[in-house]
């Protein structure tokens, strides 16, 4: 057990633990807070990866930006006696059952796939850099459309959030 | 490389060697080695924020006309600790009703953000905390973190006004990362790397002379993101009781304050590593020590400035502050990275002086034309004339106002 | 860095977290709660794109521009879907997703 592969189990642990507590906990901050801690691990697992970029962009964009628009509006949609009874529906057994499948058949899946204890010694090089990244996305040959759509569809995703959360006054 | 050269370099290589020769692998010297380096510059960072305590007070007491600090101690330096001491002395009350995790969490949390920033600058040119190649996007995380712990605090006091002053913080923090974060593409054009240690490696020429525009900008957002004055609507103790830290006491408030004060000096180090040159100057490269000393210097000039800010401009309200950000500081940012990249592709081929001579009649026509434009936007903007205005003082209180002759 | 970790790691840990996130979508009655398993799911769905990248295609940046969108979608999807909620809530007065049937049968 080398100490990348104890770091590797230590942040997985920690990571569906607070997965798992975000989703059966009671209270609706706490619930917030456990997600939070989830991000944070999937960032120390982008680190492992060697996806720098994305470390600091996971922790700007979801813990800085996401988490905090759910806390607001957490905040906003309270009420006095919401906090209490049971959090998860009647039939909950049955996504439990689902999800329990699926998790099943892709374990499986991994498992009997020819190719899934891939155990490259010495992976091609080192990871392309931040600036093969930036030319990929402005130059027309590689992915300038995705980029651009993906901008499209932030303006009007921000568009349409201030005019659907605005007060319409009469 | 002798001790007096490079004394901080000439320690770490000693104790590397020290751990070499116990017979510990790389991945564990490495290790401990940060953990050490990482636990000293935490320390020393908070050891130095006494003496920033008291220089600020006696800097704001001379603004003012009067001396400042100067009992306890030859020229109050003792102070702080005096400070220290009834702040430890103080009775932790945790409110009744308050969510203990987020509530504890808080002060740890925004001391912890500031103090990951020291990790990535570079003190000279041998001795950086962590060469990350992502450094400049690992700064603006490290806020986030800071607006985090406002949040923490103003949720977990269970006290409207902490709610309502922790909403509030959080607005202005995290309105003022975007310019924040677009004025820095400017360094990252320039010197074509995100690495903080590579900026500071490409400045040859200060940033601050190809680029004032966005020092500007990063220097007022910088202000904003500390929740500093003139920017101070989040703790400003005469409004919202005291904001988002009512609720705490002793040493908790503490760390909010060591952390306040943290920030500010960590916002002056960033801006001269960022524009200033970091460690560069004369000799720096062969006395390397020397580039610590630089480094200092032109913190505690930013910092010095930083205070005169506070103890001079008059505080913004929060709609004068969103506006200033959404409308004046954000458009300029977008257009200051766009005109400088196509300058800055334009002038490259043609030498080093050619290119800064470029970048800076850029900046300079930009200022114009922006003052120009916000002039013009605030001419226009017409006061209600409400009544006729009244005269202050009536002469003679006995009669009755229409025997008054007109002496005002 | 010499990579001691397998590939299936990662894939299952990524399945975990997924199925994490929905359970979470599926059975829980709060709308906000809700949009919480969909981020989780949408992190797993991160982690499997990043570590097929790394182990397999490492010298392109096809993987990474797939990340970025795939954060950019979740940003957009995250803001509407909580604006959405803040307006239900305005007329609704609640953000129990059993309650907003309005439009049921």
């Amino acid at each position: 057990m080398s100490a990348l592969q104890i770091v590797f189990l230590v942040t997985a642990l920690v990571t569906l633990a607070s997965g798992v507590m975000v989703v059966t906990v009671r209270k609706m901050m706490h619930a917030a807070l456990w997600l939070i801690l989830t991000l944070l691990g999937v960032a120390v697992l982008f680190a492992i990866l060697e996806a720098s970029f994305f470390v600091a962009v996971q922790v700007i964009i979801y813990i800085g930006a996401i988490t905090i628009l759910i806390i607001f509006t957490i905040m906003l949609t309270r009420r006095v006696m919401e906090d209490t009874g049971p959090q998860t529906n009647r039939l909950w057994w049955i996504p439990a059952l689902v999800s329990g499948g699926l998790l099943v058949a892709l374990v499986f899946a991994f498992i009997t796939w020819d190719r899934g204890y891939v155990d490259l010694d010495f992976l091609p090089g080192s990871a392309v850099g931040i600036a093969e990244l930036g030319k990929a996305f402005v130059s027309p040959d590689q992915f300038l459309i995705p980029f651009e759509v993906a901008s499209i569809l932030l303006l009007a995703a921000l568009i349409g959030a201030i005019y659907i959360a605005n007060e319409h006054k009469k | 490389m002798s001790f007096l050269t490079d004394p901080i370099k000439f320690i770490i290589d000693w104790v590397v060697s020290l751990l070499n020769s116990w017979g510990l692998s790389e991945g564990w010297i490495t290790f401990l080695t940060s953990l050490v380096g990482g636990g000293v510059i935490a320390l020393l960072a908070m050891l130095f924020v006494i003496f920033l305590i008291w220089y600020e007070r006696k800097l704001i007491g001379r603004i003012q006309d009067r001396l400042g600090p100067n009992r306890v101690g030859p020229f109050g330096l003792i102070q702080p600790f005096a400070d220290m001491i009834k702040i430890f002395a103080k009775e932790l009350i945790t409110p009744a009703g308050a969510d203990w995790l987020p509530y504890n969490l808080a002060p740890v949390l925004s001391v912890a953000a500031v103090l990951m920033i020291w990790a990535v600058i570079p003190f000279t040119i041998t001795v950086v905390g962590t060469d990350l190649n992502v450094g400049l996007l690992y700064l603006i995380a490290s806020g986030g973190f800071a607006a985090l712990s406002v949040l923490f605090a103003g949720w977990s006091s269970n006290n409207k006004f902490a709610l309502l002053g922790g909403f509030r913080a959080l607005a202005q923090l995290i309105s003022y990362e975007v310019p924040m974060l677009i004025a820095l593409l400017v360094p990252v054009m320039l010197a074509g790397s995100l690495s903080v240690t590579e900026i500071v490696a490409q400045q040859k020429v200060w940033f601050i002379l190809s680029a004032p525009v966005s020092a500007l900008i990063f220097l007022i957002t910088s202000v904003a993101e500390i929740g500093r004055a003139p920017f101070d609507l989040v703790e400003a103790e005469s409004e919202l009781v005291a904001g988002f830290n009512t609720e705490y006491s002793g040493l908790k408030f503490g760390m909010f304050y060591v952390a306040e004060f943290l920030h500010a000096f960590t916002a002056a180090l960033l801006f001269s590593t960022l524009y200033l040159g970091g460690w560069r100057g004369p000799f720096a490269e062969q006395v390397p020590i020397l580039g610590f000393v630089y480094l200092v210097i032109k913190t505690f000039i930013v910092y010095f400035i930083f205070i005169l800010f506070r103890g001079s401009l008059p505080r913004f309200r929060i709609d004068q502050m969103m506006d200033l950000n959404w409308k004046i500081l954000t458009p300029l940012a977008l257009s200051i990275v766009i005109l400088s990249a196509l300058v800055d592709k334009a002038l490259t081929p043609a030498g080093m002086v050619v290119r800064v001579a470029g970048l800076l009649i850029l900046n300079i026509i930009t200022i114009v034309v922006t003052s120009r434009l916000i002039d013009r936007s605030w001419k226009g903007r017409k006061r209600e004339i409400v009544t006729t205005p009244r005269p202050v003082a009536i002469a003679n209180p006995g009669k009755p106002e229409s025997q008054e002759s007109a002496s005002v | 860095m010499i990579q001691q970790i397998p590939l299936s790691w990662y894939l299952i840990f990524a399945a975990m977290l997924f199925c994490v996130g929905l359970f979470g979508a599926l059975a829980r009655k709060n709308a906000i709660a809700i949009l919480m398993g969909i981020e989780l799911m949408l992190n797993a769905v991160n982690v499997n794109i990043l570590a097929f990248w790394r182990f397999l295609y490492s010298d392109g940046v096809g993987g990474m521009v797939f990340v970025a969108v795939v954060f950019a979608a979740a940003a957009a999807e995250a803001a509407v879907g909580l604006a959405l909620i803040i307006s239900i809530y305005r007329r609704r007065n609640t953000v129990v997703a059993d309650d907003i049937d309005l439009m049921k049968g």
